[in-house]
């Protein structure tokens, strides 16, 4: 069966595997779990109006106006801080292309030689050196790829992300390398505004009693306060403590996840080799380190194919790779995966890349139109590349344009 | 049999891609974005070692200078934190702006040294900063096996 191709050009976030969502035509990247987050926007919206609407005019005339003024700052910061936590993409790794992939592979297999029949392969490890010590690298069998030191696979997105600290729904998204100096700084003006609404309250009560008796106040001011009194209590014990946690992780130059793991602690394990060994180096690295750009490019264009059934025999113009497998997509994998059941063999392929070319269900269909070359599912030798070539360049399989500044 | 192409566009439109080889990146120093200086066998006919091992070098240069802690770098961290980051939806990156001076190293060396020897480097930015793709192209009418990789067998094809 034969099917005429049209092209038309799509954003490449519009292709992107993982479970994220974007918004605003790929300018905006969060999870996919949004509930948590809305929650978070109304408490803080919610404590903050009440406080703005309620207490600030009485506050203004009786102390002084610069506490709304200082107040509005302050919350103006902690939201710009929380929407560039929650839309930015955090550091994700973009997944191994087929040919990447492949090669991964065939060094995989020429470093374990000749496994007997029957005997599980052994774990996919890679031995770095980083500032003398030893440090594994995992392989990930969702993106196909050795994880760089430090980053992680996170099973709610199913993206790898560079130096993975923690999936936080309450902002909606993943705290990486390239956002959490924003979720940090959103920790501590939260932190900073809870302590200061809270204080306000209470000087703000004591003052109206102080002239007409607690009671009349309690009376006289609307039932607002066991809302705020119950939010700020809560919000300080849990966000001041974890100010607190960050703040000892970023002064050792740790991450959540290493934490947790014990990556750096105990007697036989290694030391931090990312730490500079004094805590100033430490912070400054992480909080005024340069900004790292996405690699994502969610913005760029590239061309997408889709087949419409026709009835002439017309061939294919551009065309996948390498499709040769049915099984389309990579297993669902927990951020402490275990290895497929079945061999990865060369013949799987990376399904949803930056440059993936058409809707997964359509790709087998479509293998028997392209002038593939025949692949062989495993290399003769370690030392000989398997061909992987199509007959088409795949050089301009993307419109080259500039990459869009995103978050 | 010389594999010649003349310039970039002769490369994508009369060639065929015959493999593609990866520089990994090099960790000995942290997660600093730095790539091994080891010189692909598979390139061993195809292009003078200390040009491909000039042009990672020159790389590695490049993106240490942008990931440079220094005072530039602390200055740029400041003023953004003051201005609630603002500032960076209407303002270049000092990374941003070495990246663009990369990418412009990265065309002028394709253009110069590895188109005329049937190679295209890309960008690691494309790549997620994991590897640098070196396409190894073959000259359609040149052989009938133009999908191995055993180039040798061109003979000395460099200029």
């Amino acid at each position: 069966m034969s099917a005429v191709m049209i092209t038309r050009k799509v954003r490449k976030w519009e292709k992107l595997p993982g479970k994220n969502t974007f918004c605003c035509d790929g300018r905006v990247m969060m999870a996919r779990q949004k509930g948590v987050f809305y929650l978070t926007l109304f408490l803080i919206v919610g404590t903050c109006s009440l406080f703005f609407a309620f207490e600030c005019p009485y506050l203004s005339i009786h102390l002084s106006p610069a506490i709304p003024v200082f107040a509005i700052v302050l919350f103006l910061f902690v939201l710009a801080m929380l929407l560039r936590t929650s839309f930015s993409d955090p550091g994700v790794l973009p997944r191994a292309l087929p040919e990447e992939a492949t090669f991964i592979e065939m060094e995989i297999e020429a470093a374990n030689g000749n496994v007997p029949a029957g005997q599980r392969p052994p774990p996919r490890i890679r031995n770095v050196q980083i500032n003398g010590q030893i440090v594994k690298l995992k392989y990930c069998y969702t993106c196909k790829i050795f994880r760089p030191p430090r980053a992680s696979h996170c099973s709610i997105c199913d993206n790898c992300v560079d130096r993975f600290d923690h999936h936080c729904p309450w902002v909606g998204n993943c705290v990486g390398k390239r956002n959490y100096r924003y979720f940090y700084l959103f920790t501590l003006s939260l932190s900073l505004l809870t302590i200061y609404i809270f204080t306000f309250d209470i000087v703000h009560v004591v003052m109206r009693s102080v002239d007409s008796g607690f009671v009349k106040t309690l009376q006289d001011t609307p039932g607002t306060y066991p809302f705020k009194v119950l939010v700020c209590f809560f919000t300080l014990w849990s966000v001041v403590g974890l100010t607190g946690f960050h703040t000892y992780l970023i002064s050792l130059n740790q991450t959540t996840n290493e934490d947790i793991k014990g990556s750096w602690s105990g007697k036989n394990r290694v030391q931090n080799p990312y730490s500079h060994k004094n805590m100033l180096k430490n912070c400054c690295e992480v909080l005024c380190g340069p900004a790292y750009p996405s690699v994502l490019d969610r913005r760029g264009l590239m061309q997408d194919n889709l087949p419409i059934p026709a009835s002439a025999g017309l061939p294919a113009i551009q065309g996948n790779p390498v499709p040769q497998t049915t099984k389309t997509t990579a297993p669902l994998l927990p951020n402490e995966h275990t290895p497929d059941d079945t061999k990865p063999s060369i013949s799987d392929s990376a399904i949803a890349h930056a440059e993936k070319r058409s809707p997964s269900p359509k790709e087998e269909k479509q293998s028997t139109l392209h002038k593939v070359l025949p692949i062989p599912i495993s290399p003769p030798t370690p030392t000989k590349v398997p061909p992987l070539a199509s007959p088409e360049t795949d050089a301009d399989a993307s419109v080259i344009i500039p990459r869009e500044k995103t978050l | 049999m010389a594999t010649e192409f003349h310039n970039l566009q002769e490369l994508r439109h009369s060639a065929s891609l015959a493999t593609k080889v990866f520089i990994q990146r090099d960790y000995s120093e942290g997660t600093v974005c730095r790539f091994q200086n080891k010189f692909p066998s598979e390139l061993d006919s195809r292009i003078e070692r200390t040009l491909l091992e000039e042009t990672v070098k020159t790389l590695n240069t490049y993106y240490a200078e942008a990931e440079k802690m220094g005072g530039q770098s602390y200055l740029e961290g400041c003023l953004a934190c003051a201005t609630a980051y603002v500032i960076f939806l209407c303002m270049e990156t000092h990374y941003e702006k070495v990246l663009k001076k990369i990418s412009v190293y990265i065309q002028e060396q394709n253009e110069k040294i590895y188109a005329p020897r049937g190679l295209l480097l890309t960008d690691p930015i494309e790549r997620g900063m994991r590897v640098m793709e070196v396409s190894v192209f073959e000259d359609h009418g040149s052989s009938g096996s133009s999908l191995s990789s055993s180039v040798s067998s061109g003979g000395s094809t460099q200029r």
